[in-house]
């Protein structure tokens, strides 16, 4: 390396890691101050690391709070919403890859169209229809609204298209029914397009806060970060120490994913630029 | 047995196509068409009935100071977001892939850092940056106070809420628009540097100009759409830091909306908040696929 190439290079990494500093700086302190004992939190002068790890914290925020109960239902309702989503979009996928029929072109249209429809865009007339159920307040209107995922079925479609006919036609000619084709032979090779999708919806729902602050008010079925703001507004008051603690168990699941299998999640969640 | 072989392949076409088609119409479909015609209602949630109003709700939206302030602010704040976070997420992608080329570990691990906002509970940060961002006890503040610059009411000051909003919504974008511009990098060919050298381009801002620059002009354009549109639905930092406010200071389309609409229950106004909304990102979202049929690398 020649001397002027050291100093650019020097540069380069130096100006790199400021960056990286200050996008890390807020995972850092929650973690600090998750872990500070109160009169450190509250004491003057800047102190980056706890002087002890104070682990009360952490108990304080699953023992005297709904924290376990705000992960489970994120848990219970990501779970879900994947279950259905999978459910709804591979078959119609497989058939508008490998099926011809009337109705094919007409469905794809509106998978494209659906493409372009924010989901904050049917909060409205969604909520109306769950009031006029009386469902409210429950699992199931978390889920409903995001069982039929237009970016699941155009995923999946794209990877089926890209299927060789041949595989098909042999599991035809053996006598496999279509429904057992899609689950016992299409599903299973696309799951790398499952994957990404599955990081994709995953990540899309633990976050979101939008549709469980519309249709949920008991703080029972909060999912995290609805929960976080319970946490905050409730229950917290100013003792940040557990809040801090509840943040770090909130944002835990998916940056240990993420840092575990780093490739799929940034596939999964890039992909996501591609719907509206 | 050709009408019964027909028959039974277009029920087997409605069971593997069906639900999923009836889930669009009804979950997807239908509710953005009755919104619009709400939006031209006075109806309010749990009201026995309504009366059409024309344009009024959208001639309020557009008039009213309120309204106007939603629209305008993330106006505002899309501005702020979308050339921050694309020069800075640009030139730590030019500075990474530099550093990939002589230490692959240390770029991989930049990459991994700059990306962690993205898969990181906004709401849960945001909180974080409540606590960074505390006027007495924040650390922000604390660091002004070391170099003898005052302290902000960063969250509260009227002429100043909106941008640290953006600040933070910068530090969330920037990760995810590097990937973009990584990926574009990586498919410029280095004859075209070498080509570039040849014709007296040496030093390394010359290159990126002539080089670089160009040959990234898709993916910059698909950069540009990605962080409007989503710079478009800023809402859970709003809703966490702020309530709009104060003095609606930081109101936001999407805030208004769920505002209007779940909290003063008027979802005719609601629903013409939405309207607009969907038409700014409709718009954005269009050109962005037709940038994508024009087979924009990404990965």
């Amino acid at each position: 390396m020649t001397r002027r190439q050291l100093v650019k290079n020097t540069v380069i990494v130096t100006l790199l890691m400021a960056g990286a500093a200050v996008i890390l700086l807020p995972f850092f302190w929650m973690l600090s101050l998750s872990l500070k004992p109160a009169h450190e939190i509250f004491a003057p002068g800047i102190d980056f690391l706890p002087s002890k790890l104070e682990w009360e914290n952490y108990a304080k925020a699953f023992n005297e709070t709904h924290l376990l109960r705000y992960l489970m239902n994120g848990v219970i309702v990501c779970g879900a919403i994947l279950f259905f989503q999978i459910l709804f979009a591979v078959p119609c996928a497989y058939a508008l890859a490998h099926r011809s029929f009337w109705a094919r072109g007409a469905i794809f249209g509106l998978v494209i169209a659906g493409l372009l429809v924010p989901y904050h865009v049917t909060a409205i007339p969604l909520f109306l229809g769950f009031a006029e159920l009386g469902l409210l307040n429950t699992y199931s209107a978390l889920v409903i609204p995001f069982v039929a995922s237009v970016f699941g079925i155009f995923l999946f479609r794209q990877f089926f298209a890209s299927l060789s006919t041949d595989i098909i036609d042999a599991a035809r000619i053996d006598g496999l029914s279509e429904s057992a084709i899609v689950w016992r032979i299409a599903f299973p090779i696309a799951w790398p397009a499952a994957s990404a999708f599955a990081v994709f919806s995953v990540v899309a729902h633990w976050n979101d806060l939008f549709w469980p602050l519309i249709v949920v008010s008991d703080p029972n079925l909060a999912t995290p970060p609805r929960g976080i703001l319970y946490f905050r507004d409730e229950e917290a008051g100013s003792d940040f120490g557990p809040l801090m603690a509840a943040a770090t168990m909130v944002t835990a699941p998916l940056i240990l994913g993420f840092l575990l299998a780093q490739r799929k999640f940034i596939q999964g969640i890039t992909a996501s630029g591609l719907k509206g | 047995m050709v009408g019964r072989r027909r028959i039974r392949e277009a029920l087997t076409d409605l069971l593997l196509a069906g639900p999923a088609t009836l889930a669009m119409l009804v979950l997807i479909f239908a509710p953005a068409l009755i919104v619009g015609v709400l939006s031209f209602t006075d109806y309010l949630f749990g009201a026995p009935d309504f009366n059409w109003v024309g344009f009024e709700n959208y001639r309020k939206l557009f008039t009213d100071e309120t309204g106007r302030r939603a629209v305008v602010n993330t106006l505002i704040y899309v501005a702020v977001v979308m050339p921050f976070s694309i020069m800075l997420s640009l030139a730590a992608a030019v500075g990474i892939q530099s550093v990939g080329r002589w230490n692959v570990w240390l770029a991989n691990f930049l990459r991994t850092a700059y990306f962690l906002p993205v898969a990181a509970t906004l709401v849960a940060m945001a909180t974080v940056w409540q606590m960074l961002l505390h006027p007495n006890l924040g650390l922000v503040n604390q660091v002004l106070a070391l170099v003898n610059l005052p302290g902000q009411e960063w969250l509260s000051d009227r002429s100043l809420v909106l941008f640290t909003l953006a600040v933070i919504g910068i530090w969330e974008t920037v990760g995810y628009n590097l990937i973009l511009f990584l990926a574009g990098l990586a498919t410029i060919p280095q004859s075209l540097y070498d080509a570039a050298e040849i014709d007296g381009a040496n030093r390394g801002w010359e290159k990126f100009w002539t080089v670089t620059w160009p040959m990234l002009g898709p993916t910059t354009l698909f950069v540009l759409v990605v962080t409007a549109t989503r710079s478009f639905r800023v809402f859970e930092t709003v809703a966490t830091l702020t309530n709009g406010g104060p003095g609606f200071a930081s109101d936001v389309l999407v805030f208004a909306m769920y505002r209007e609409g779940f909290v003063y229950f008027k979802a005719g106004y609601s629903g013409a908040i939405t309207m607009v909304f969907f038409f700014f990102i409709l718009t954005l979202t269009l050109t962005q696929l037709r940038i994508v049929e024009r087979k924009v690398h990404y990965q």
